[in-house]
């Protein structure tokens, strides 16, 4: 005679987290740490324009180069693209579908009406849907240099000032920036809520880092449109 | 005290509803808010109409029946139960607005009375302990560390009442789930069915069709008992933990 043992079957990992709201939403924070990462990185790489054309033309070079000769040529670029385009994807997919349930969740609104929730808070929608088209403005402005009025392939000094020349593209780059400091302000804290890093101890020090870090980008990255406003970079 | 009182009437689950006003006079600033719709509802019955239908049982903060929002504000302006809120907190000529729980999940039966028995599945699915029942065990037989047997108090707290659905924007759940799943998962009695209890009340909670949580933390404000917000973080992380074994 057998004896057959058979464990109750459970979903995959993956599955549980996507059909849940607490999964979709670690999605969404992981996904967005991802970005805020990335975006850590290229706001210092930013700043090399403030040390002349030869410094940041040449940055921009070696990012082609990165792990070469293990990588071909751009290889790594390529393997960043692919990962951020997942992430935006993936972020932007979870928020529309959390979105439409939470809008669902709440028919009939209350008659009386009370201001809710932080400025930060109550604009993470709207706010996120800013950067998304900010992300294809900005990647047609000074990747594909589509839309840029210099457009000059490895140089990306003279693409910098180009572009900031033209007052719609510095208030394009200011709004988004804002958006993005407020998108993270509430954003970093709630990841860390969403996947489970918050406790009563640490709340605070994580409300001053998530309003540190968007400090942090916001100037570093509207310190390049200021400059070639004011004139300071030429 | 004279008030105007502007209410949410509704005859039925399926009535069209809308805000009524009427209004009260001596009131005394000692009577409970519900002591004050007592008042409203005996003038009601004697002029014949229908008295204005709302929850109540315990009336002193524990039973968790008797919500409603109160000038848009889950068991009104303290941070206490509708029952156990007092006049004083209003001024004599104030125009108070009444209206019920608002969210999916929480239909209204009539006038201030929704149906929350989407709570009672969500405990049905796993906010218990599965153990042979008797005589109440020694209480040194399984011992509790401090902290862990803290939490569990600071979470047993929650009465149920809704409140952090009718203050979330997105009619959650979740802190409601988290101080349910934290107060049983923390505890050595709770320890073997950790993992499926989270499990099975995230999932419960989404059948019902909660909204999920975006951190605006009016759950953890509106909550009379002051269940913290990093509860739902606590919760996330048991589920995390759960998803991944
Ligand atoms: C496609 C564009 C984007 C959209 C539509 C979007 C939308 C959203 C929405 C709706 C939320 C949830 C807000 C809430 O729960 O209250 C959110 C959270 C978040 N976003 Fe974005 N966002 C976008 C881009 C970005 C970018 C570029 C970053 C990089 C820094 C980012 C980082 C975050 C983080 C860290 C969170 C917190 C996740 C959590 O609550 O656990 N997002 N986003
Ligand atoms: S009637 Fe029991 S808590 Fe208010």
């Amino acid at each position: 005679m057998t004896t057959a043992t058979r464990t109750a079957r459970h979903p995959s990992t993956l599955a549980t987290l996507w059909r849940s709201t607490v999964g979709k939403k670690a999605v969404m924070a992981v996904t967005g740490l991802v970005m805020l990462l990335y975006l850590v990185a290229h706001m210092l790489g930013n700043l090399k324009v403030f040390f002349g054309p030869d410094d940041i033309n040449g940055y921009a070079a070696w990012l082609r180069t990165i792990g070469q000769p293990f990588l071909g040529h751009e290889w790594f670029l390529w393997i960043a693209r692919l990962a951020l385009l997942a992430s935006v994807v993936l972020h932007g997919v979870s928020a529309y579908q959390l979105s439409r349930r939470d809008l669902a969740a709440r028919p009939s609104k209350y008659v009386h009406q009370r201001r809710r929730a932080s400025y930060a808070t109550r604009t993470m929608r709207w706010g996120g849907v800013i950067l998304g088209l900010f992300v294809v403005w900005h990647i047609l402005d000074l990747t594909t240099l589509t839309v840029n009025p210099v457009a000059e392939h490895g140089h990306v000094y003279q693409n910098i000032v180009g572009t900031f020349g033209r007052w719609y593209s510095d208030v394009i780059y200011i709004v988004a920036m804002l958006a993005l400091g407020f998108h993270i302000r509430h954003g970093f804290w709630s990841a860390a809520q969403t996947l489970g890093a918050n406790n009563a101890r640490r709340d605070r020090a994580l409300k001053l880092t998530a309003n540190g870090l968007a400090l942090l980008l916001t100037a570093g990255f509207l310190s390049v449109p200021v400059a070639v406003m004011t004139g300071v970079v030429k | 005290m004279n008030l105007t009182l502007r209410i949410w009437r509704q005859a039925g689950p399926d009535a069209p509803g809308s805000m009524t006003t009427y209004q009260v006079s001596g009131i005394s600033p000692d009577m409970s808010f519900l002591e004050m719709l007592d008042t409203l509802n005996e003038e009601l019955i004697t002029r014949g109409d229908q008295p204005v239908a709302f929850d109540h049982d315990c009336r002193e903060g524990i039973c968790g029946a008797c919500g409603m929002v109160i000038n848009g504000q889950a068991h009104g302006p303290e941070r206490t139960t509708t029952c156990q809120l007092h006049m004083r907190h209003f001024r004599d000529g104030d125009t108070i607005d009444v209206e019920p729980w608002r969210a999916a999940a929480f239909p209204v039966v009539k006038d201030l009375v929704v149906d929350r028995s989407a709570f009672d599945r969500i405990i049905g699915s796993g906010g218990y302990i599965t153990a042979p029942t008797g005589s109440a065990p020694e209480a040194h037989a399984t011992p509790v560390p401090k902290e862990a047997a803290d939490t569990a108090f600071e979470h047993a707290e929650c009465i149920g009442c809704g409140a952090c659905v009718a203050a979330c924007p997105n009619g959650s759940a979740m802190l409601f789930t988290s101080a349910k799943v934290v107060h049983l998962n923390v505890l050595p009695q709770g320890a073997p069915e950790r993992a499926a209890r989270v499990r099975n009340m995230v999932s419960a909670m989404d059948a019902e069709g909660f909204g999920g949580c975006t951190n605006t933390g009016e759950c953890a404000t509106a909550c009379p008992k002051g269940i913290p917000l990093p509860s739902i973080a606590a919760m996330n992380r048991e589920f995390l933990r759960a998803a991944r074994g």
